[in-house]
C-alpha cells in the first residue's frame, strides 16, 4: 500500500506492507537511521518520534497509521544551517548521552515534555522521561539537560 | 556535586590559548549522536544486502529428532535456510568459547537451553526472514532440564553435555585461591564467626542496542568485511580466522558506533558466524540483528553466583579471616569471558578493602540448561560478586556485633601506608587512602544525622498509635576495591592472546595528529578522553587529535574494551606514545634550533632554549620540521610518529565509598532510594565530566540489580526474564539524583597515574543498596532483587529464592 506523509517538513511517500512499522518505514525506506530500535515490547522508547507534534513510540505505530500525517524525527531538529536545537545543545553541554543510542528518542520525548509543561521541575521531567530507557547515563544528566533547555528556551514556549 | 579535593584540570593553555589535557571537555562524539547521525551496525546498508533471522529452541533441554525446512525454502523471498547438519559439513557446527569449551553455532544433536540457535534463514528482508522461521518444522523429544544449580551435581541429574567425550556429570571445574589451612586455623580459634548463604542472581547487561552484524564476503578478492557489535574487534578477527579458516589478513572487522556494551559484546555469538555463513552461501552481504528477547535469552548473562560466606572476627570487631565457597552456574556451555588462568575471573579479590591475614575461596562451576555467559555487565571479571560477598559479610558481622557498619569498616580498612599491599590471595593493590574516602562519603551524607533520624523514626514506630504505614528507613554502606586493567601478559591472556594493547600516534606535518587505538568505545567517550591524554603529554589541543578505533585494518592489535581496561592499558599506551613523540620532538627541535638536546626545556606544547624562552619550537612547528628537509642527527628518522605496545606491570586498583539511604513501605514492600552518595577515587580524572557520567550509569545498574533485575527460571527451564516486560530496568523514576564526591590517589605504576573507573559504580553500588534495604528491614540477610513482593516476603520472614519461579 501507498503511504504519503510529511517527515521533517518534507513530503515523502513509499509503498509498504500493511504490517510495516513506522520505525522501519523511517529507517529502511527513508534511510533516516537516527531513530533506533531497542526492544520488542514497546518499553524502551529509543524509537520515539513526534507524530503530529506528539511523542509516540514508532515501533508501536504502523506506517499506514502515519499516512497523511506529520512526523518529526531527530534529523529534523537542527536548523538547515546545522545550528542545534536548544535541547540538542543542552544534551551535549550537560553530558546527557554516552553511547548515543537512546539519545534520539530521549531528545524527542523531551520535546514533548517541554511543550506540555509551562513550568518544569526535576519531578515532572523524571515523570516525562519514564517511557524512555537509558543504560549509560543513570538519567541524572538527562534531567539536567531538559531543565537547562527549558531555562534557555523560557519565553519561547 | 561537591568540590574536588584535588583539582585534576590541567591549567595550561596551548600557544593559541586553547585548554589542554585533563579537564571537563565536552565530547567530540556528541555532535553526531545528538543529530541522529551516529552509525550503528543496523544503520549499515550495502547494495544487495540480505537480511536474516534465527529459529530458536522453545525447550531448555530436548533431543532434535528432525528438522523440515522445505516450506521455508519455498518462500519466494527466502535465499537460504541453514541447519546444524549443513554446518557440520562445513565443520562450523561448533565453535570455541572464550573459556576453551565449545558451543553449538546451530544445534545438531540436541538443544541445551531455551532460546538456543536451531536454524537460520536468509531472505530479502527481515519481515520475510521471520515469516520463514514460522515455516520450519522441528520435531523435538523433550528431556528433563537441570535448572537449579544446587542440584546440577546430584547423581541422578541429567547429563547436559553428552557431546563431550566421557562426560559423566555436570561439573565444569573446581578452583581455589588463598591458604585453606591458615584460614581454617583462624576460624577454629575465632571468637566470632558469622556464616551466610547468598545468591547474586542471574542478570543481563541489556545494552540498548542488541547484538548484530553485517557480513560481506567478496568472492573475487576473498576478503571478508564484518561490521559487528564488538567490544574487541581485533580478538574477533583472530577468532574468525581460526573458526572459519579464513586468512587473517583477509578479514576486516569494523566495530562502528556501538549502542552500549557492558560486557555483552565481548564474545562471539552464533549469529555473527551465521551471517558469515549466509554471505558465503548467498554471495551477498547479510545482516543479522537480534531482537530484545533474543538478546536477553541467548547472549551473555551476568553473575549467577551462589555463595556461602563465613567471616571470623574478634568480639571488638577486628576481622581475622574470610572463607567462601561458590557454586557458579555457567549455563549449558562454558562461555565465560576471562583470562585463561582465571576460571572464576578475579573473584579471589574478595578480601576487599580490609586488613586481615587469612582468606580462602573455592569455586565450583556447573552446567545447567541455561544460556551461557557469566562475565558481563561491568563485573571486572567477577569483582561484582567478590565485592558483594565481602560487603555483605562485613555488614552481617556488624549486625551480629550490633556495631555501626561504618565504625566496623573504619576499624578494618587498609591504611594508606600499607600500599603497595599484597592481599592474602595474591593481589598487589597499587595505592589507596581508604579512610579518607569513607570519611568524605560520610561527610557528604551527613552520616551521624542520618543515623539519628533513623533512631528517632524507629523509636516513634514503637509508640502506641504509631502510623503503620510510616516508611522504614535504611542506611547502607559499601566500600570497595576494584582491580582493573587486565593485564600483565605473563599472567593474563584470552584464548592465548596476551592482554597487552597497541597504540599508534602520528603527528601530521601541520601539527594535527591521529591516534589509533586497539580498544573500542561503546559510549565511554574514548574519542574525547584519549585525545586529552595525548594533549596532556604533548600539548596539542584535543580538537587537533583524531582518535581512530574499531577498524582492524586501520588500528594496531589489542584486546578491546571491557574490565575497565581502556584507561589502564590503552591509556598508558597512548601516554607512552605521546612521551616518545615528545622525546623525539626534542631531538628535532635541537636540530632546528642548532643547539644541543640538553639545552632545551619543555613547557606545555613547546621545547625552548634554556634562558632564552623566545627561542623555541612548538610541537606543530617541530612536526613540520620533522617532515621537511631539515638535517637530522645520525640514526634519527624523519616524521613524528610512535608505535607502542603496552604490557601493564599490574592492574590498577580504584576504590570507593558508597552510602545509600532508602525508605521501605512496610505495607507494600516498595523500596524508594532516597539518596545515594558515591565517592570514587580513580586517581587523577582525565575528564571529570565523563567520569561522573560513568559513575551515574553504574549506580543505576546497581540500583537495578538490587531492586528490579533478575532472570529467573521455572522448573522446566523456561526463561522468565526474556523481555523488557519481565526483565525490569530502572527508569528515571527509580533513580535518585546521584550525589558524587572524589578523592585522588594516583596509581604509582601508570605512566600518568590514572586508574580505570568505568565499572566501579556497578561493582560498588549493589551491596550499598542491599545493605540499606536490609538495614531498613532490620534482618541480617535476604537475597536481591528487592522487588516489592520479595521485600514484603522478607518482612514476613519468608524470603524467596530469586533465581527460581517456584521454591
Amino acid at each position: 500500500m501507498r503511504v504519503e506523509l510529511t517527515v521533517n517538513g518534507q513530503k515523502k511517500a513509499a509503498d509498504v506492507e500493511p504490517r510495516t512499522l513506522l520505525v522501519h518505514l523511517l529507517r529502511e525506506d527513508f534511510g533516516m537511521t537516527g531513530t533506533n530500535v531497542g526492544c520488542d515490547t514497546s518499553s524502551c522508547g529509543a524509537c520515539t518520534v513526534l507524530l503530529d507534534g506528539e511523542s509516540v513510540k514508532s515501533c508501536t505505530v504502523l506506517a499506514a497509521q502515519a499516512d497523511g500525517r506529520e512526523v518529526t524525527t531527530i534529523e529534523g531538529l537542527a536548523s538547515a544551517d546545522g545550528t542545534l536545537h536548544p535541547l540538542q545543545r543542552a544534551f551535549q553541554e550537560n553530558h546527557a548521552l554516552q553511547c548515543g543510542y537512546c539519545t534520539p528518542g530521549m531528545v524527542m520525548v523531551s520535546m514533548s515534555i517541554l511543550a506540555e509543561n509551562d513550568t518544569l521541575d526535576e519531578a515532572t521531567v523524571r515523570e516525562g522521561l519514564e517511557g524512555n530507557l537509558c543504560r549509560c547515563t543513570g538519567y541524572h544528566n538527562i534531567v539536567k539537560a531538559v531543565l537547562a533547555a527549558k531555562e534557555e528556551m523560557g519565553a519561547e514556549l | 556535586m561537591t568540590a574536588t579535593q584535588t583539582p585534576t584540570q590541567d591549567t595550561s593553555l596551548s600557544p593559541e590559548g586553547n585548554p589542554l589535557g585533563f579537564g571537563r571537555m565536552l565530547r567530540k562524539e556528541d555532535a553526531r549522536f545528538v543529530r541522529g547521525q551516529g552509525h550503528y551496525v543496523d544503520d549499515v546498508n550495502l547494495p544487495g544486502m540480505l537480511h536474516s533471522a534465527i529459529l530458536r529452541s522453545p525447550y531448555a533441554h530436548a533431543r532434535i529428532v528432525s528438522i523440515d525446512t522445505s516450506a521455508a525454502e519455498a518462500h519466494p523471498k527466502v535465499k537460504a535456510v541453514i541447519t546444524g547438519k549443513m554446518l557440520e559439513d562445513l565443520k562450523l557446527a561448533w565453535m570455541p568459547t572464550l573459556s576453551g569449551d565449545v558451543v553449538a553455532v546451530l544445534a545438531t544433536d540436541k538443544v541445551r537451553f531455551q532460546g538456543q540457535e536451531v536454524a537460520y534463514v536468509v531472505a530479502e528482508d527481515e519481515y520475510s526472514a521471520r515469516d520463514a522461521l514460522e515455516l520450519i518444522e522441528v520435531d523435538y523429544e523433550p528431556l528433563p532440564a537441570v535448572v537449579d544449580a544446587k542440584h546440577a551435581l546430584d547423581p541422578d541429574a541429567p547429563i547436559i553435555r553428552d557431546d563431550l567425550e566421557g562426560r559423566a556429570d555436570n561439573k565444569i571445574y573446581d578452583w581455589e585461591a588463598g591458604d585453606a589451612a591458615a584460614c581454617d586455623e583462624v576460624f577454629s580459634n575465632a571468637e566470632v564467626v558469622v556464616s551466610e548463604d547468598m545468591i547474586y542472581p542471574r542478570v543481563h547487561p541489556a545494552p540498548m542496542e542488541t547484538c548484530g552484524s553485517v557480513a560481506s564476503l567478496d568472492k573475487v578478492t576473498g576478503k571478508l568485511t564484518m561490521w559487528t557489535t564488538t567490544q574487541a574487534p581485533h580478538a574477533h578477527r583472530t577468532i574468525y580466522a581460526l573458526v572459519a579458516g579464513l586468512p587473517e589478513q583477509k578479514i576486516q572487522v569494523i566495530s562502528p558506533d556501538i549502542g552500549g556494551g557492558f560486557g555483552n559484546k565481548v564474545g562471539i555469538y552464533p549469529g555473527y558466524v551465521l551471517s558469515i555463513v549466509g554471505s558465503i552461501v548467498t554471495g551477498a552481504p547479510v545482516k543479522w540483528m537480534e531482537d530484545r528477547s533474543e538478546n536477553l535469552m541467548s547472549t551473555s548473562f551476568a553473575r549467577d553466583y551462589h555463595m556461602h560466606g563465613e567471616i571470623a572476627a574478634t568480639k571488638e570487631g577486628k576481622i581475622l579471616g574470610l572463607r567462601v565457597h561458590v557454586l557458579a552456574d555457567h549455563g549449558a556451555f562454558n562461555g565465560v569471558a576471562q583470562p585463561t588462568k582465571f576460571p572464576a575471573g578475579f573473584f579471589h579479590i574478595f578480601t576487599g578493602s580490609y586488613d586481615y591475614p587469612a582468606a580462602h575461596c573455592k569455586v565450583t562451576a556447573v552446567y545447567t540448561n541455561k544460556a551461557l555467559g557469566g562475565v558481563a555487565y561491568a563485573c571486572s571479571f567477577r569483582i561484582t560478586e567478590a565485592v558483594y560477598l565481602v560487603e555483605r559479610m562485613v555488614t552481617c558481622l556488624a549486625y551480629e556485633l550490633q556495631m555501626d557498619p561504618a565504625e566496623l569498616r573504619m576499624k578494618n580498612l587498609l591504611r594508606p601506608e600499607q600500599f603497595p599491599y599484597m592481599s592474602p590471595t595474591g593481589w598487589e593493590y597499587d595505592s589507596g587512602d581508604y579512610p579518607r574516602a569513607l570519611k568524605e562519603a560520610m561527610r557528604i551524607a551527613g552520616y551521624e544525622d542520618l543515623r539519628a533520624e533513623q533512631a528517632a523514626r524507629r523509636a516513634r514506630a514503637t509508640e502506641p498509635g504509631a502510623d503503620p504505614s510510616t516508611p522504614l528507613m535504611g542506611i547502607g554502606l559499601s566500600f570497595f576495591t576494584e582491580g582493573v586493567g587486565a593485564g600483565p601478559r605473563k599472567h593474563m591472556d584470552i584464548l592465548g592472546l596476551g592482554m597487552a594493547d597497541g597504540c599508534e600516534l602520528r603527528v601530521h606535518p601541520t601539527g594535527k595528529a591521529q591516534l589509533r587505538l586497539s580498544v573500542q568505545t561503546q559510549g565511554q567517550g574514548h574519542e574525547t578522553t584519549f585525545a586529552q591524554i595525548v594533549s596532556h603529554v604533548i600539548g596539542l589541543p584535543p580538537e587537533d587529535i583524531e582518535v581512530v578505533h574499531g577498524d582492524t585494518d586501520n588500528t594496531p592489535f589489542g584486546l578491546g574494551t571491557y574490565g575497565s581496561r581502556s584507561t589502564p592499558v590503552s591509556g598508558a599506551a597512548a601516554a607512552v606514545a605521546a612521551q616518545r613523540i615528545k622525546d623525539k620532538a626534542r631531538v628535532i627541535a635541537a636540530a632546528a634550533l642548532e643547539c644541543s638536546v640538553e639545552d632545551l626545556e619543555w613547557e606545555h606544547g613547546r621545547w625552548y632554549v634554556k634562558g632564552d624562552p623566545s627561542q623555541g619550537k612548538t610541537i606543530a612547528e617541530i612536526a613540520m620540521a620533522a617532515h621537511s628537509s631539515l638535517e637530522l642527527p645520525e640514526g634519527v628518522e624523519g616524521h613524528l610518529d610512535a608505535s607502542v605496545v603496552y604490557n601493564p606491570p599490574n592492574l590498577t586498583y580504584p576504590f570507593g565509598a558508597y552510602i545509600c539511604v532508602v525508605d521501605v513501605d512496610p505495607q507494600t514492600g516498595a523500596v524508594k532510594v532516597r539518596r545515594f552518595i558515591a565517592v570514587d577515587d580513580c586517581g587523577p580524572r582525565i575528564n571529570p565530566m565523563i567520569v561522573e557520567g560513568q559513575v551515574h550509569g553504574g549506580l543505576a545498574d546497581g540500583l537495578g540489580m538490587a531492586l528490579m533485575e533478575v532472570i529467573a527460571f521455572d522448573p522446566d527451564g523456561n526463561n522468565l526474564g526474556g523481555s523488557f516486560m519481565d526483565y525490569l530496568l530502572p527508569t528515571s523514576m527509580e533513580c535518585p539524583s546521584w550525589e558524587l564526591g572524589e578523592t585522588v590517589t594516583p596509581s604509582p605504576h601508570h605512566p600518568i597515574g590514572v586508574k580505570g573507573v568505568g565499572e566501579s559504580a556497578t561493582v560498588g553500588s549493589p551491596p550499598a543498596v542491599v545493605n540499606a534495604v536490609l538495614d531498613a528491614l532490620q534482618i541480617r540477610h535476604a537475597d536481591m532483587p528487592f522487588t516489592p513482593a520479595m521485600t514484603w516476603r522478607a518482612l514476613q520472614g519468608r524470603p524467596m529464592r530469586p533465581d527460581l519461579a517456584i521454591e
